[in-house]
């Protein structure tokens, strides 16, 4: 999904847990997620830090967004 | 002897080129063109009794109607099976080859077969229901091509049992077929990675699918400006799933309202992916669509406006195609909607 609405010209940012699928499919922009059942959480975390995870790996992905990049590129800490 | 109708292009069936591509279709009797070839090649067990020619343009124009004709043409000799082609990689003529052949199956009930080079869109179309032999993209390749189409040919006029793709010279359909081997799964599989690492060929047994690139769309300029939407791979949908997507396999994607919403309540949103353990993602959404956050960051105006709605469908066993399908449309919806750029979330 993501190369396809990239293809439209509107840059798209995968947030995956599973890295290695996202970049066989074709994503161009990705930012690992947390874990599979909570790719944007940790249940582990208080409210209040897990919120802060999420808010970080979503300015992660924004950076993503605001990055221009020549080939697939996988957006690390 | 077994009768064979055989369809070619208005080149092939050298009345002309571009020029003649609105022919409308026409009968000769006996081999035309590469018919010669071919007929030559079937040595005696088939003939071609005779030969359909029509223009790529008028096929490709006139739809159902130029099939229709071309169908009775074909009827008319009570044919013993079909062939179309060589197409090569002729795009028109290609798609021509393939419809004609599939169309010639489901009606006719007798076997059909063309020959098309993989990336020629016919053969995408109907490598799954029409034998089609793997040609070169041009007719340079001609010479070998006609002798895999006819021993193909005899095999299935005969009722013979095909063999794999690469030993018929057939582009794969898809299909798995049970086979008893030597040696076990286990020694086969040592042996693959004995000759990997000496740095041998070897045939995988389970070649990996390749997906295609999309060079990456330009970064987004003026994020303080820009219109953000969320998708997810993820099926968090509303409780109730209203859209009825599918726990797998997914057939169709739902667009949700969040404009009053800033975060996702969970007994209002849950999550029907059956591909991962959804405990966490019941107990709070925003764990795969991170509204919360995206409202806060949109508050502080590192953002112009998060998109006041989101897409989701259910990423688990999803054809490529349907989702690609999906992703056309909601790149228009966001297209319309002013949308700049998306995060698509996936567990």
């Amino acid at each position: 999904m993501a190369k396809t609405i990239e293809s439209f010209g509107i840059p798209v940012v995968h947030v995956c847990s599973i890295v290695p699928i996202s970049l066989a499919v074709g994503a161009n922009r990705i930012v690992p997620a947390t874990a599979i059942p909570y790719p944007l959480g940790n249940p582990e975390l208080s409210k209040e830090d897990e919120f802060k995870l999420r808010k970080h790996l979503v300015m992660q992905a924004l950076e993503a967004l605001t990055t221009d990049v020549e080939g697939q590129t996988v957006f690390k800490e | 002897m077994k009768r064979i109708v055989h369809y070619i292009n208005q080149f092939y069936g050298q009345i002309g080129g571009e020029e003649a591509a609105d022919l409308k279709p026409l009968k000769k009797e006996g081999p035309v063109g590469p018919g010669a070839a071919l007929n030559a090649a079937l040595s005696g067990e088939a003939e071609i009794v005779s030969t359909v020619i029509c223009g790529d343009n008028y096929f490709a124009d006139n739809g159902d109607e130029a099939l229709e004709t071309i169908l009775a043409m074909i009827e008319e000799e009570k044919p013993d099976m079909f062939i179309a082609g060589p197409g090569f990689n002729a795009g028109r003529y290609g798609l021509a080859c393939g419809t004609i052949c599939d169309a010639v199956k489901t009606k006719l009930s007798i076997p059909v077969l063309t020959a098309l080079y993989p990336e020629n869109p016919g053969a995408e179309m109907f490598k799954k229901t029409v034998y089609i032999i793997e040609a070169p993209m041009t007719a340079a390749g001609m010479k070998d091509v006609i002798p895999k189409m006819a021993s193909l040919a005899k095999k299935l006029l005969s009722g013979e049992e095909i063999g794999f793709p690469e030993e018929e010279g057939y582009i794969p359909q898809g299909f798995r077929v049970n086979f008893h081997t030597v040696q076990n799964g286990a020694e086969r599989g040592v042996d693959m990675l004995i000759k990997k690492l000496k740095g041998e060929p070897f045939t995988t047994e389970l070649p990996m699918p390749v997906f295609d690139r999309v060079d990456p769309a330009p970064a987004l300029k003026d994020l303080k400006h820009a219109r953000i939407a969320l998708i997810t791979s993820g099926g968090i949908v509303p409780q109730g799933n209203p859209d009825h997507i599918e726990s797998a396999n997914a057939s169709r994607y739902g667009i949700y309202d969040i404009s009053d919403l800033s975060y996702l309540p969970a007994d209002k949103f849950t999550s029907v992916h059956g591909g991962y353990d959804p405990v966490y993602a019941m107990d709070d959404p925003d764990r795969v669509v991170p509204l919360d956050a995206m409202r806060e960051i949109e508050h502080e105006g590192v953002i112009g406006e998060l998109y006041d709605h989101y897409y989701a469908t259910v990423g688990n066993t999803t054809a490529v195609s349907n989702a690609k399908k999906y992703a056309e449309e909601i790149a228009q919806d966001m297209i319309k909607n002013n949308v700049q750029a998306a995060i698509l979330t996936s567990n």
